[in-house]
Order: C-alpha cells, then sequence, then structure tokens
C-alpha cells in the first residue's frame, strides 16, 4: 500500500491530486462521470461577497495546446453559496476548499469571516491573481505591497487553513511566495493563469470581449514547473503545483520539481476524468518505481 | 439522463458535399435516452491546435441499429480533422448534453426553420414530431443550390420549403423572406441556424407572438456547466449554453 497523503498543518489530503477553481464547478457537474469524493480535495468556483455577472460573451478562445478565458468571476455570492450550495457540497467525502475573490481588502476579509464560520470547509484558497476582473484580482497578486496587506488582513480573522494562489504575471514569483509564507499562509498554490491575447483574423477584432485574457492548458505547463521548483525551494509552507497538467506524467514533473500537491484544472474539461485518471497514474508510478510513500518523491530533483 | 464519455464505433463517415458530412455513430451499450436539441462534446485527437471538444449537435437517432448521427460542417482545423475519420475508427464524445426542444400542444403547427449546419438538430427534432403523431413544416434556407443537403430525408418527415440566396432552387432569398410565412399560420416555431437568420426568425415570431426555440451555438469549454464560458445574456442574467441550452425561448433572450 503506496502512501498518498500530504498535509497542509495539521489538515489530512488523502491524496495529492486536487481540481482547480473555476474548472471545476462545484463539484456535481462531475457527478456523472466519477467519484468525486476519491480525489485528494475540490477548490469550488471562485466566489465573491455580491453575485456577479463575469464579462460578457465572448469569454473563450481556443490556442495552440490551451485557451484563454475571461469569464470574470460569474458567480452568485457567498450568501448564496451558503444556503444553496454549501450543504449539498459539505456531503463529499473529500476537503472542499472556496477560492475568494474580491475587489477591496475588506471584500476578502467579509468573505473570509463568513467562510471561516462554515464548518466542513477546511481551507480557502485566496485567489489573488485572476486576470480578469477590472478591480483587485490580479492587481493584488502582481503587487507586492497589496500581496502581502490582503494576505494579513485574511489571516487576520480566518482560523482554518489558508492557501493563497499566486499569479504568474511578476517578474520574481519567489518575492511573492516569501511575502505571503511571512504574512501567514499556510500554503501556496500556483500558477493561475497566465495574461494572454488573441486575435480573430476573419473579424478582424480581439477573440475575447475583454480584449485580454488568462491562458491556460499545457502551453504555460513549463512556465508553470519552473515558478514551483523556484518557490518550492524558497519558502517552507506546502506548494500545490497547477498549470497545464493533463496526465500522469505531467503531475510527477510538478511533484518532482518541489509540489506536495497538484491541481487539475483545464484537462477535466477536455477529459472530465482526467483528475481520477492522474491520481491512479501517480499511484501506478510510485508502485512500479518502488516508492512507498509520495513524499519520497517530492521536490526529487533537488536532491 | 446520466451524462456519459464514451468511445463510440464510426459505422459511415458520409460526405454530403464538400463542406458537410455526417458521421454515424455506434457503441457496445445502448445508446442513451436523447432528446432533439441535445448535443455531444466531440474530441478531435491528433493535433495540440484542436485542443478543446467540439459541441455538435445530435442529427438523428436509429434505436433499431442502436446508432446516433453528426451533421459537421468543415468550418476550421478541429472539424476538418473530424472529415477525414473512416468507418471502423472511434470518436470519444461526451453526451448526451443540455436541454432539448419543447413539444407543441395539441393541434398546434409547428414549424422547423433552419440554415446552414443549423438544420443539424432539426432532423431528430422533426423525427421526434412524428413519433408524436404531427408533421411539420420545415424550412429550410441555403446559399445555393450546390449546398442543399438531406432535402430528400427531411422530406420524409413534413413538407420542406426551401430558399436559396441565389434562386437556383426554391425561393430566391433569405429564408425569412419565403412567402410560406405569411401564408401559414404557425403555432410554434423551431429554430436553428446562423445568428442573424435566428434574430430574423425571432423578431417574425415576435410580431406574430408565436412561441419560438432557438438552439443557440456559442463557444464552448467544457459542455457540462463548470467553466462558464459559453455564456448567453438572458432576462434571468447569463446562462450556460451547455446546461441552460442550448435551446432557449426567444422570451428569455436580450437579442
Amino acid at each position: 500500500m503506496v502512501k498518498l497523503g500530504f498535509s497542509i498543518g495539521d489538515l489530512q489530503f488523502k491524496n495529492p491530486v486536487l481540481t482547480a477553481s473555476g474548472t471545476f464547478g462545484y463539484g456535481s457537474e462531475y457527478d456523472d462521470f466519477m467519484e468525486v469524493s476519491r480525489l485528494g480535495g475540490i477548490i469550488v468556483k471562485g466566489t465573491t461577497l455580491e453575485p456577479r455577472e463575469g464579462n460578457s460573451y465572448p469569454r473563450m478562445a481556443e490556442t495552440p495546446s490551451g485557451m484563454l478565458n475571461a469569464v470574470g468571476l460569474q458567480n452568485k455570492g457567498i450568501d448564496y453559496f451558503e444556503k444553496q450550495i454549501y450543504p449539498r457540497i459539505s456531503t463529499y467525502n473529500t476537503n472542499v476548499i472556496v477560492n475568494i475573490n474580491g475587489s477591496y481588502i475588506d471584500d476578502y476579509v467579509a468573505l473570509a469571516e463568513k467562510i471561516n464560520e462554515l464548518e466542513k470547509i477546511p481551507a480557502i484558497e485566496l485567489n489573488i491573481s485572476c486576470p480578469n476582473v477590472r478591480m483587485g484580482g490580479m492587481a493584488f497578486g502582481t503587487n507586492l505591497n497589496s500581496a502581502r496587506e490582503v494576505t494579513k488582513a485574511v489571516r487576520n480573522v480566518y482560523s482554518k487553513k489558508l492557501i493563497v494562489k499566486l499569479s504568474p504575471n511578476v517578474t520574481n514569483i519567489v518575492e511573492f511566495a516569501l511575502a505571503v509564507e511571512e504574512e501567514g499562509a499556510d500554503s501556496i498554490s500556483l500558477i493561475n493563469t497566465l495574461l494572454g491575447m488573441s486575435v480573430d483574423i476573419r473579424k478582424m477584432k480581439p477573440a475575447l470581449s475583454t480584449i485580454t485574457g488568462g491562458l491556460s492548458g499545457p502551453a504555460i505547463k513549463p512556465v508553470a514547473v519552473r515558478m514551483v521548483w523556484q518557490v518550492a525551494k524558497a519558502v517552507k509552507i506546502p506548494v500545490i503545483g497547477i498549470g497545464g497538467i493533463m496526465n500522469t506524467e505531467d503531475a510527477l514533473e510538478f511533484l518532482l520539481a518541489g509540489a506536495s500537491a497538484i491541481q487539475v484544472g483545464t484537462a477535466s474539461f477536455i477529459d472530465p476524468q482526467a483528475s481520477l485518471k492522474i491520481l491512479e497514474g501517480i499511484e501506478k508510478f510510485l508502485i512500479v518505481r518502488g516508492f512507498s510513500d509520495i513524499k519520497e518523491i517530492v521536490g526529487h530533483i533537488n536532491k | 439522463m446520466a451524462k456519459r464519455i464514451e468511445s463510440l464505433k464510426i459505422l459511415e463517415n458520409k460526405h454530403l458535399n464538400n463542406e458537410y458530412f455526417t458521421l454515424e455513430l455506434s457503441g457496445n451499450d445502448t445508446i442513451p435516452e436523447m432528446k432533439p436539441g441535445q448535443f455531444a462534446q466531440v474530441k478531435v485527437e491528433g493535433s495540440p491546435e484542436t485542443f478543446l471538444r467540439r459541441p455538435i449537435s445530435i442529427h438523428d437517432l436509429n434505436r433499431e441499429k442502436n446508432s446516433l448521427k453528426l451533421l459537421i460542417q468543415v468550418a476550421g482545423k478541429g472539424t476538418e480533422t473530424l472529415s477525414r475519420l473512416k468507418a471502423g475508427e472511434y470518436l470519444n464524445i461526451i453526451y448526451p448534453l443540455g436541454n432539448s426542444f419543447s413539444l407543441p400542444q395539441k393541434g398546434q403547427k409547428p414549424l422547423l426553420a433552419g440554415g446552414g449546419c443549423g438544420i443539424a438538430p432539426l432532423l431528430f427534432m422533426a423525427r421526434y414530431l412524428n413519433d408524436h403523431g404531427l408533421k411539420p413544416d420545415i424550412l429550410l434556407g441555403f446559399r445555393n443550390m450546390d449546398r442543399i443537403i438531406e432535402y430528400e430525408e427531411y422530406n420524409e418527415l413534413g413538407e420542406v420549403f426551401l430558399a436559396t440566396e441565389d434562386g437556383s432552387m426554391g425561393e430566391k432569398g433569405l429564408l425569412t423572406d419565403h412567402p410560406v410565412l405569411k401564408s401559414v399560420h404557425y403555432d410554434m416555431v423551431y429554430c436553428c441556424g446562423p445568428d442573424p437568420m435566428m434574430k430574423a426568425v425571432a423578431s417574425y415570431c415576435i410580431e406574430r407572438q408565436i412561441t419560438c426555440e432557438v438552439s443557440l451555438e456559442n463557444l464552448m469549454g467544457c459542455g457540462i456547466g463548470a467553466c462558464l464560458c459559453c455564456v448567453v445574456d438572458t432576462v434571468r442574467g447569463n446562462l450556460c449554453t451547455c446546461t441552460d441550452g442550448p435551446v432557449f425561448n426567444i422570451k428569455e433572450l436580450k437579442w
């Protein structure tokens, strides 16, 4: 029996495969295709204090080995989440984590306070890296002082596990990782989407209504692996790798580079069972290569 | 209706002209219950440029053969790749997805109006109406006679009226110019096609207070309501074309 679990402080995850916010809805979208509870955790759709309609269509463009999106955090707000969604998803036998977003620090604080009261939510993922909102979002994650302030403010009111999701749209990712670690983050997840753009040459217009959007998919994987490697070497808290993970091999790259766990994102759009296949693949790899605990391979390339 | 992910065997790839083809698919398991308007998310293998699945309407269903058909227009690299698939090969699809057209009430006269690739869900709908004892009128619009596809198939299921932009067959002009729209009173219109065509049909229906359902073809990411990329602006806010649609009553849309 191979040990697959990892932990953030005293919060245990039964395995290192989670699903990325914004790509897995609230889990139930995938119930027909897999047993969601087998995953190490799910990070649900980005949630804000007030309901948001998001950006206008078109919000998506296919690009080589990836896609651009500009959804803009469409969601029904925290109160709807608490009343309508929370009762349903808290029955999953896995860690359900809420990704939170705001335009102002006070929004993040108010959200964190509310979620702190939800017994079955053991952690939040602080999203300071959404590139598709006019205010807040990535603005927090690309300014060192703002990243510090928002992390500190949320840490003050939130007593459970705090994961901070970093933006890759910065010059020195390690600075940001160290800053949020110092302000009390329990874990760091990276990377969010890379700011990108695509032009529809037939219409002679930008492909997205917002002109720019977030690039995800295998196109960003080497950038993500590099950033995870840099951050994992620099910080003491567990790092969760995200970015273009389509299969077991991709996931293993992140683990070997230093990630304690991974999130499967865009892959779930193409294969709704991708996350479970990756979990099974990781387990098989460990068995075949004679490892008894996943911890033995985390950061292996540095050994 | 539970959604499935499945690799189905291609029984036939029939090229209707240089632009359109149909794929007939079958599996070992019984094809699930499906309704007209629903669609499949089709995987395109082999190229990083065709990364996402393609949403394609269920075109027809044959219970005896346990098969379903997709009608596909070659519109880009993805559909071009699909057009080269051969009988005996497999196609991975997620289906059945989305909502469906509603049935008209007893005694109501339905019209199916489709242009170009938009005729895809209407064949299945015509068959479904036939199964419920209703013979629809079917109004089809094409650019010219060379583009006309599957005329015989539709003709078996209802009375077909044709419009071609150059007048090479049927009435000359756009589908919405066809005289049948003036001479016959319809109670229910089902429409699928390019946006300008659907909007023209919608305004015809609004003027005459006819119930109208349109099937939208928005760009999609996942097809299962997770990514929120395919939204349409409605009176209820942004709704997903993939799960709240693809069929919408025009009263809901902010066109």
